[in-house]
């Protein structure tokens, strides 16, 4: 262990470290502007220049391994002379913009011209000016203002996997730019505004609108997919401008994909502000709907509900639901009576013992398997973050150790090298069989690994290969305890796609005794044994489905259910209340409130606590914490926040014949997958110049 | 002695004919006062007076919405929308000054990096309502282009000290 002194502290690192990261743990601060710690190191920018005992010119120390006995100086007289002299070199051709530039206020070149330039220029010549690039319609690009850090080229390469960026030309003719003119394909783009250091690379978005000084910053977690990122939604009066990640090491590292970024402009068009109730159309038809206030929406369910029996009524929870709310409707349909409860609208029956329904090893133990099987899943545009993971592990093999990756489906890009190994349930009952080349594979490997997606399990046979993946699971010892040489392992991973779902999952939000599920309740409506639905933001389901039944569509969004609702209540979008959201991996992780809901829209479970106050059958919660309390008590786990463990395991799935039926993904359309992505004209915009531009180089 | 000068002041009433004197003098001196508003009286080219949005000569607005006076502002008297404009510049789509709520200090002045936002000479802008006082962007560009002559030359006086 290479042990050195930095500004008079001795520390010592493990072998490989740089010297730039030995100086960061010690507290020491070095400006920087190419190196990222999740990236390559290209040592370009020269701005991290220190000096080094015995050495007669600065080193960089972002590329420099600390050896024994350095001796380095970073707060001496040649370290402060070299930063005055990279910083006027950086200078020269970037621009005085900063008033008009979008990263004014949180621009890393601004702050540390700041702290370590020159306080005028001497430069007299012309500026460079470069032309503008098309980024596609989420990366505003402004060239001129560019320092050549490469940090998006290396970013396009290694985290997105999408080489589609680069640096032609030499010195001062180098420019960054896509090789020929086009979008940039990838799902992560929008990660290299964060990392762009200047403002070459911003938001177009969120462009000119808003200033990093006036927002209001609330931490937050992501509902457009079931990673559950950490987000921070920025707003400003009460309305949201921008959403940023957060840092989480074991979900999303600090990257976000582009649906959680840009969909929030969603949230500002086709919203549900005041409750409607729909007239009684002339000769027994439906009428229209028409704006109504609280007690008159509550009054006209109240009455509906007047007689019918328990068993007539059903719910069914969506996508973007929180557990809050979920636990507010579960409680209000045991009190009337009700068991026909559900949380999957997309049909894929999962239940049972935890272990069966989670992402058993984590998302970061993604790192840890050799062997990684992915049944009926597009990890790229199911969960971005997943992939982005696979994609690291697949990329970091020199110090990870190999990887095999199988797949069974459609045949995508996946950014990583990937075994295909057949495109329907039989190559599954293959690799059950030990008939197929992966098979091998799995038995050698120490951790393997089953990535289960909804494109498997959303098939009328989703049971049947839900039990044949865990018999594969067992079979190849994917799921075993601690021993003493090594730890548990739990190979076995559902990957979600509806940030509500394991939530609903956990809560119980499931048939009860005698109940029907999503696809009985289906039946029920359209030969009219149910009568009276309730939607919680369930907006996946054809209208025809719902027959004569009478349709409660409590959500934010005017989508398919509201279109379709006989009483509409207004509810609160993923960022206008506190919510607990559970993602993949059952790590329960808490929203806060960032805006205010608009109009007379309400947060979930309120309306639920005050229309069960109108009906007579009290929900014995007033707030919050209480709520949260019911949710304990229903499961421990929502007592524990930000924890993923393996759930427990046990017999899941029922044996059935598998259809010849090929997997598809469950998402044809990455941009598009909910009422917010749905109303949001940012991904709109993608939909047309991304995938159809995609779609026309095919 | 005391006693009899104090007596001679008093009777001979001395300090009453040096009070008439002096009145006497400026009598005769030319007259301090003003007739205003027919006369004013002179300005600082620092002199911090009504608010004003000042264009370009071609008749572009100078503003680019940097938003740094109203982050700047210590009694958050401006509000600033900004969008990009249809030939892709960055402009303000509201520039609002509550004048009810200015203190005067002409930071925001100091902050502008496109001496757009000024505090102009007029100071004579009383209103009857309280609402005339709200300024938005269209006043504030009128306002501009009614006093651009001596807001340049206040300007152009003030530049050597800056």
């Amino acid at each position: 262990m290479p042990k050195l002194t930095i500004d008079g502290m001795d520390i010592e690192v493990e072998p490989g470290t740089s010297v730039l990261q030995a100086a960061e743990r010690l507290g020491i601060e070095i400006p920087r502007f190419c190196y990222h710690d999740r990236l390559s190191v290209p040592a370009n920018c020269r701005m991290c220049l220190v000096e080094m005992e015995r050495s007669p010119k600065p080193v960089a120390s972002c590329a420099l391994q600390a050896q024994d006995g350095m001796v380095i100086h970073t707060d001496s007289e040649m370290t402060h002379a070299a930063r005055k002299g990279v910083m006027e070199f950086l200078l020269i051709n970037h621009p005085l913009d900063c008033p008009i530039c979008d990263q004014g206020g949180e621009c890393d070149l601004q702050d540390q011209a700041m702290a370590y330039g020159f306080d005028r220029s001497r430069y007299l010549e012309n500026k460079r000016a470069v032309k503008e690039k098309n980024f596609g319609p989420l990366i505003k690009t402004f060239m001129t203002r560019c320092i050549h850090c490469t940090r998006c080229v290396r970013f396009a390469d290694e985290i997105a996997g999408v080489p589609e960026l680069g640096a032609p030309g030499r010195s001062e003719h180098m420019e960054i730019g896509t090789y020929v003119e086009q979008a940039i394909t990838s799902e992560l783009s929008g990660n290299m505004i964060d990392i762009c250091p200047v403002g070459a690379l911003t938001s177009k978005p969120y462009s000119f609108v808003a200033r990093p000084w006036e927002l209001r910053k609330t931490d937050s977690i992501d509902v457009m997919d079931a990673v559950g990122c950490n987000i921070r939604v920025d707003a400003r009066g009460g309305e949201v401008m921008r959403v940023l990640p957060r840092l989480h090491e074991d979900v999303n590292e600090e990257w976000v994909s582009d649906k959680t970024r840009f969909a929030f402009d969603g949230l500002r068009k086709r919203r549900l502000d005041r409750p409607y109730v729909r007239e009684a159309g002339t000769d027994g038809g439906r009428g229209r709907l028409h704006e109504a206030s609280w007690p008159e929406a509550f009054a006209a369910i109240a009455q509906r509900l007047e007689g019918v029996a328990g068993n007539e009524i059903a719910a069914i929870a969506g996508d973007l639901a929180d557990v809050e709310a979920m636990t507010a409707l579960k409680d209000l349909m045991t009190s009337l009576g009700s068991a026909n409860l559900d949380c999957r609208q997309d049909g894929a029956l999962l239940a049972g013992p935890r272990g069966g329904y989670l992402f058993n090893s984590g998302i970061a133990g993604i790192e840890q398997a050799d062997a990684i099987l992915i049944v009926g899943a597009n990890p790229r545009w199911e969960a971005s973050l997943v992939n982005a993971r696979i994609r690291k592990r697949w990329l970091n093999q020199a110090y990870y150790g190999p990887v095999k990756i199988g797949r069974i489906g459609d045949a995508a890009d996946l950014t990583y090298r990937v075994d295909h190994l057949g495109s329907d349930p039989a190559a599954l009952q293959a690799v059950l069989d030990g008939s197929s080349p992966f098979s091998q594979v799995l038995r050698d490997a120490k951790q393997p690994m089953i990535i289960l997606g909804m494109g498997a399990l959303a098939r009328p046979d989703g049971t049947a290969i839900l039990d044949c993946a865990r018999r594969v699971a067992e079979a190849y010892g994917m799921v075993r305890d601690a021993t003493e040489d090594e730890p548990a392992w739990n190979g076995f991973n559902v990957l979600h796609t509806a940030a509500a779902r394991v939530g609903g999952l956990d809560i119980g939000f499931l048939p009860g005794e005698g109940g029907r599920d999503i696809r009985d309740i289906l039946i029920g409506t359209r030969g009219g044994e149910i009568k009276v639905v309730w939607l919680l933001g369930a907006d996946e389901i054809a209208a025809a489905h719902f027959g004569d039944a009478f349709v409660i569509y409590q959500g934010h969004h005017g989508d398919a259910g509201a279109h379709r609702a006989d009483v509409i209540l207004p509810g609160a979008a993923y960022t206008e209340k506190a919510a607990t959201y559970v993602n993949t991996e059952g790590r329960v992780q808490r929203a806060r409130m960032a805006v205010f809901p608009p109009g007379d829209a309400r947060e979930d479970w309120k309306i639920l606590r005050a229309f069960s106050e109108v009906i007579g059958k009290r929900l014995p919660y007033d707030s919050l914490a209480a709520v949260r309390s019911r949710m304990a008590e229903i499961n421990p786990v929502f007592a524990r926040e930000d924890i993923q463990e393996a759930g427990a395991w046990g017999v899941f799935g029922s044996e059935g014949a598998l259809d010849a039926v090929p997997f598809a993904s469950s998402i044809d359309n990455f941009y598009q997958t909910d009422p917010i992505s749905r109303a949001s004209d940012t991904m709109a915009q993608c939909v047309a110049e991304i995938l159809d531009q995609a779609q026309a180089a095919e | 002695m005391a006693f009899i000068d104090r007596a001679a002041r008093s009777l001979f009433l001395t300090e009453l004919l040096s009070g008439m004197g002096l009145t006497l003098k400026y009598l005769f001196r030319p007259k301090v006062t003003l007739n205003y508003p027919y006369e004013k009286g002179p300005l600082s080219p620092r002199f911090r007076g009504e608010h004003a949005l000042r264009r370009y000569p071609n008749g572009e607005e100078r503003c680019i919405a940097c938003k740094l006076c109203e982050a700047i502002c210590p009694a958050q008297a401006i509000t600033i929308e900004a969008e990009p404009r249809e030939d892709g510049s960055r402009r303000t789509t509201r520039y609002d000054i509550d004048m009810t709520k200015c203190i005067y200090c002409g930071l925001c002045q100091e902050a502008c990096p496109v001496d757009a936002i000024v505090e102009g000479p007029n100071f004579e802008y009383a209103t009857e309502t309280r609402e005339e006082l709200f300024y938005n962007k269209d006043k504030l560009l009128e306002n501009g282009d009614r006093w651009e002559a001596q807001i340049a030359a206040n300007i152009a006086a003030d530049a050597p000290y800056r």
